[in-house]
């Protein structure tokens, strides 16, 4: 379960051009770190290297070590593959697969590590996963119903069910209530808040307020200029980022002075 | 905005001459449809009218309508079941590689090849089934026989010539493949961005990824897509007609043996020119059942699609 993400001087790149330059961070395990900063400073670019999504992009690629409880996500004999199995991924839009059910949604990972599982096993994790994304409740009686169906907080409470459902030792959220309403985000971040005492959780979000309340971490991101890289400006508890930051641009972003 | 101006926009408010010209035209091409369409029906019923009533020694062969239309029905649905047999997993892999597999220089240039192939008239292969394909199969027909010659499709005797049913389904299915492999080609590229990286996202491979993501999304354009292509098999005349040498009254499952049956389309193109009186009218009723068929089978793929429309991806 939970575990600790060190990030060593990390260079990404789409073809030749440069979107991040020199990050290095460390995210604790059963913690919640927060990546705030202004667009296109590469803050989605870089939560997606952490489980290599990145790659998929033709032509990406990076430079620099992440490591995950010491071991090099970008080794030589790393398989892409496995390290997204160890580390799960919400993303901005909720995508629940719109030709499975509600039921189907959350076992399709189990499916994907494990193939055989018995019937009664995939059951009750299938359940434990729903309660544990607070919507157990609202989806129990159609199960077999697509996914599709649901509004838009309960799809994306889907997805974080399907995330966990295999027990990955990481969160990935890439604003993952920026398409909802308060009510639902309201539910999201309380679901937050319970799973990082099981999980490492690393959420980049444009809503202060939103990383203030569920955030014990806030990482600040920044790019000089257009056209130039994003980086990592400031890495600190997020009491401090908000109240007594290091650097004058993260003040600056925090108040709403940016620009 | 005051409620009067949303009420007399959607009710009985002049609508603006454009909008006019387009909905009538749009109403009237479809009226036309359903016209013509009809048009074709009641043409076919009432030419094949005499023929259906008439008394059995009157049509040709002298066994009746029935035993006159039905080797040439098997031999035409035969024929299309296996062309699709044939090319639905081509289409598919075809479809699938130029979409998700190959370097995009190489993915274009196959999907160029594959639409020039549905530019070909369909009588070049004819010719190239019956002249080219026929022979190459002769010596891989014999083999089937002896090995495979308890399966009653390669129960022999191998045809000298090649010109078989097998070879008639072959031509049929490169001809079905490439409207079949551009309809699916098209639903894959379609396939959300969003849905494939929550399958990689994961930890899904590639191929798990198409078989979570990719193939349940395009299913109903794979039906669709075959349908079209298994209407063209079913219509289809010069090709099994060059290529077959029918005979009207077989029916068998044999697909290596000279021993054929012919199809509807092919049986018309080649029967008519000799036929008159009570002929025509019988020709015409095996025209009526084609009709018939190709009408189900889109109604039966309609039904497929719709069947799981809730899961479709649309909503
Ligand atoms: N697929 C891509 N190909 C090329 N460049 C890209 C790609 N995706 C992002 N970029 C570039 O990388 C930089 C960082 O983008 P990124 O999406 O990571 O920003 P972001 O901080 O997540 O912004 P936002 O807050 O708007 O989501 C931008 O300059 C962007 O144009
Ligand atoms: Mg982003």
């Amino acid at each position: 379960m939970a575990k600790r993400i060190e990030v060593k001087g990390l260079d990404i790149y789409y073809d030749k051009f440069l979107a991040v330059q020199g990050v290095s961070m460390t995210i604790e395990p059963r913690s919640v770190t927060a990546l705030i900063g202004p667009s296109g400073c590469g803050k989605s670019t870089f939560l997606r290297t952490l489980n290599r999504m990145h790659e998929l992009v033709p032509k990406a690629r990076v430079e620099g070590k992440v490591l995950m409880d010491n071991q090099d996500l970008y080794g030589a004999n790393v398989d892409p593959v496995g390290v997204r199995r160890h580390i799960g991924m919400v993303f901005q839009r909720p995508n629940p697969f719109p030709t499975m059910s509600i039921y189907d949604n959350v076992a399709a990972g189990l499916k994907l590590n494990n193939k055989r599982m018995k019937r009664k096993d995939l059951d009750d994790l299938v359940e434990r996963s729903l309660r544990s994304a607070n919507l157990w409740e609202e989806v129990k009686d159609r199960l077999n119903r697509p996914g599709s169906g649901l509004s838009g907080g309960q799809q994306q409470r889907l997805c974080i069910a399907r995330a966990i459902a295999v027990a990955p030792d990481v969160l990935l959220m890439d604003e993952p209530c920026s398409a909802l309403d308060p009510i639902s985000t309201q539910a999201i971040e309380d679901l937050i808040t319970e799973l990082k005492e099981q999980y490492t959780i690393v959420i980049v979000t444009h809503n202060m307020q939103q990383a203030q309340r569920i955030s014990d971490t806030t990482g600040f991101f920044n790019l000089q200029a257009i056209g130039e890289p994003g980086g990592l400006v400031e890495l600190d508890t997020t009491t401090k980022i908000f109240t007594n930051p290091a650097n004058s641009d993260t003040e600056r972003y925090v108040s709403g002075r940016f620009g | 905005m005051p409620p009067t101006t949303t009420s007399t926009r959607t009710r009985g408010a002049p609508q603006r001459l454009g909008d006019r010209v387009f909905s009538g035209a749009s109403t009237g091409a479809g009226v036309l449809i359903l016209v013509i369409l009809a048009g074709v029906a009641a043409f076919l019923v009432a030419e094949a009218w005499p023929a259906l009533w008439a008394d059995s020694s009157e049509i040709p062969g002298g066994d009746g309508i029935i035993l006159y239309i039905w080797p040439v029905l098997f031999g035409t649905l035969l024929s299309a079941f296996f062309a699709l047999v044939i090319a639905t997993p081509l289409a598919v892999a075809i479809a699938l590689f130029i979409t998700h597999y190959a370097p995009r220089r190489i993915a274009s240039l196959l999907g160029y090849l594959i639409d020039l192939l549905a530019a070909v008239p369909s009588i070049i292969f004819g010719l190239w089934g019956a002249f080219e394909l026929a022979p190459m199969t002769v010596e891989p027909t014999r083999w089937l026989e002896d090995n495979l010659g308890f399966i009653p499709l390669f129960d022999g005797p191998a045809s000298p010539t090649g010109r078989t049913m097998l070879v008639a389904t072959i031509v049929l299915a490169v001809m079905i493949l490439p409207i079949a492999t551009a309809v699916i080609r098209e639903a894959f590229l379609q396939t959300p961005r969003l849905h494939e990286e929550a399958s990689l996202a994961l930890g899904a491979t590639r191929w798990e990824m198409i078989r979570m993501a990719v193939l349940p999304f395009g299913r109903s354009s794979i039906i669709g897509g075959l349908m079209l292509g298994l209407g063209r098999a079913l219509g289809e005349t010069m090709a099994v007609a060059i290529v077959l040498s029918a005979s009207r009254d077989v029916v068998s499952f044999n697909l290596i043996s000279s021993e054929n049956p012919s199809t509807i389309a092919a049986n018309i193109a080649l029967s008519f020119p000799e036929a008159s009186g009570l002929d025509v009218n019988t020709l015409i009723a095996s025209g009526l059942v084609l009709f018939a068929v190709t009408l189900l089978v889109n109604m039966g793929a309609r039904a497929v699609i719709n069947r799981r429309r809730d899961f479709s991806g649309a909503n």
